[in-house]
């Protein structure tokens, strides 16, 4: 089984455009979203739920007011400042457990908390694990993790040879956590300053992590000096650029539709272009 | 006036609204709260920058104290720390350095040592300054770094913090204390899913907000039967615009080629004072 990323450094490059019509592509694959907080892939795959389960991130600190002694200890302990007049602030606590180790009464509770919903679904094209962070919520990393797990488990019941990953943006937890014993990270990038940018830091995340890069340029039509640099610059660091897709009004009124710009306008020029992507990734992943 | 820029979904212009904006009010300070991939510094282009380095503290395990006790490890929420036999291992990329460790650590063999996760570059290129945090790659936390980022923030005047995009912890640590959130958005599906939940988060901060659609002219109409149904004040349009967009591929704030956008964000800037009057 092999298990590929999409990722992109930048936001709103086109992972999910691009994981989408991958998904409708594939034959015998696994889909996760790996951007929990704010996903989109099941607004394209529309998967039925089939089994949802409680996600309990990092616990709480709860204060007894009853039991408390108002030393204060707990507050000059925190190094999150989530206490003041003897509560704990549910949005600023990490959970870390210091207050209620230091109260000297014991007055200090630890809590489990309902961080979000881990689902598996079905979906047209295959078995779909996602996910749903409650807004505002810490811990996207260990969600995004469970997601993984979920996958790769569904891809061994199911014998499904890919599990095909959309990540969320930037290069911090969530994404580091999209990225673990994955075979190939695919970066979608758009050719502005910004996104080479973006892209040179998502690169260098992949090579920090040791997965194999793999660059599509979108909307490359856009800005053709810039995607020559993007070539130029893939070409000398040996970083294959898959696919080149043109700027095509269809990819916004597929996503209207509610569909995989491939499933909706089989021959616009996006579609065109995100097939033959499709085929180089699976030539390079040995699929 | 401090106003958050955020989005949940990324790639709808935040950081072109709060540069676009910046330079359209002349004296404002910009923090670009993005620290796993910055952009606000390439519309920008600052020339000369001071840089400090962000460190946070995290343990190191003295040896010839230790006795393998372990306590050290089962305490950690985060797993920072792993104890078997007579091995003791610090995993520092995993410390949210809340130093726990080393008050159950019975016998002080726990010491916190700073460790450098990234970097907060301080420049005024014109009348804007322009505060900018970049969380080293490979490293998972920006909390840290937004905290550090938002530590040089201006005591008066107009504050413009770009959030990067979501809705998880670095959101919540990049929009709390602000008098405004602006949410951009893009009027298409995925623009309004992603702005649903950021509605949310900026719901349970209690910080009064407005929308500015993006690329206006594409898509569809949820964006604005949602802000209809929820109250949520549409505080400015940018159309879709092929010559914005290439402006932008170049790395030019449009307002330096369009100047009548000037006048617009001024005006919002004045309907956002309004607001939180």
């Amino acid at each position: 089984m092999k298990q590929i990323t999409i990722l992109s450094g930048k936001g709103g490059t086109g992972k999910t455009t691009i994981t989408a019509s991958f998904a409708a592509l594939s034959r015998n694959a696994v889909f996760a979203d790996c951007d929990v907080d704010a996903s989109n892939l099941h607004l394209l795959l529309k998967p039925e739920v089939e089994q949802t389960v409680e996600f309990k991130g990092l616990k709480l600190a709860v204060i007894d007011s009853d039991r408390c002694t108002r030393c204060g200890l707990c507050e000059e302990k925190c190094r999150f400042n989530a206490i003041h007049d003897f509560k704990v602030d549910p949005i600023q606590c990490e959970g870390c457990g210091v207050c209620v180790y230091v109260c000297p009464v014991k007055a200090i509770d630890f809590v489990d908390r309902v961080c979000g919903h881990a689902y598996i679904s079905r979906t047209r094209f295959g078995p779909m694990s996602h996910a749903r962070l409650k807004p505002g919520m810490e811990n996207s990393g260990k969600l995004v993790t469970l997601v993984r797990q979920n996958a790769k488990r569904l891809a061994e019941e199911k014998g499904r040879d890919l599990v095909l990953v959309d990540g969320p943006p930037g290069i911090g937890c969530p994404v580091i956590a999209s990225l673990s014993e994955i075979d190939a990270g695919l970066v979608v990038v758009e050719p502005t300053l910004s996104g080479i940018h973006d892209l040179k830091r998502a690169l260098g995340l992949l090579r920090h992590f040791k997965v194999d890069p793999l660059v599509c340029i979108n909307k490359h039509d856009l800005n053709h000096k810039n995607t020559e640099d993007i070539e130029e610059f893939c070409a000398e660091n040996g970083v294959e650029v898959v696919g080149l897709v043109p700027f095509d009004p269809e990819v916004t009124r597929a996503m209207v539709a509610g569909l995989p710009v491939v499933e909706y306008a089989p021959g616009a020029p996006a579609s065109n272009a995100i097939k033959e992507t499709w085929s180089r990734v699976k030539l390079h992943l040995g699929l | 006036m401090k106003i958050a820029v955020a989005s949940g979904k990324g790639g709808t212009g935040k950081t072109s609204v709060a540069v676009n904006l910046a330079l359209s009010l002349g004296e404002a300070q910009v923090l670009d709260c993005d620290v796993e991939e910055p952009n606000a510094h390439i519309l920008l282009k600052p020339e000369a920058e001071e840089v400090e380095a962000v460190e946070v503290l995290v343990p190191r395990i003295l040896e010839d104290r230790c006795d393998y006790c372990g306590k050290c490890a089962r305490f950690c929420q985060y797993h920072a720390l792993f104890v078997a036999g007579e091995t003791a291992l610090v995993f520092p990329e995993l410390c949210h350095s809340c130093g726990g460790c080393s008050i159950v650590c019975p016998r002080d063999a726990i010491v916190e040592e700073p460790r450098q996760i990234g970097r907060v570059h301080k420049c005024s290129p014109g009348d804007v300054e322009l505060v900018y945090g970049e969380l080293e790659v490979g490293e998972p936390l920006a909390v840290p770094i937004i905290a550090a980022v938002k530590h040089h923030m201006w005591e008066e005047g107009t504050v413009i913090l770009d959030s990067p995009p979501g809705a998880a912890c670095p959101v919540v640590e990049t929009v709390q204390g602000s008098n405004f959130c602006l949410l951009v958005t893009e009027p298409t599906p995925f623009g309004l899913h992603d702005l649903e939940v950021a509605v949310e988060v900026v719901r349970q901060l209690g910080v009064p907000m407005g929308v500015v659609v993006n690329f206006s002219g594409i898509g569809d109409r949820g964006v604005y039967r949602f802000c209809e149904e929820q109250g949520i004040p549409i505080m400015m349009e940018i159309p879709y615009d092929r010559r914005i967009a290439e402006l932008y591929s170049r790395g030019i704030p449009f307002v330096e080629e369009m100047p009548e956008w000037r006048r617009r964000f001024r005006d919002l800037a004045e309907r956002i004072e309004a607001a939180i009057q």
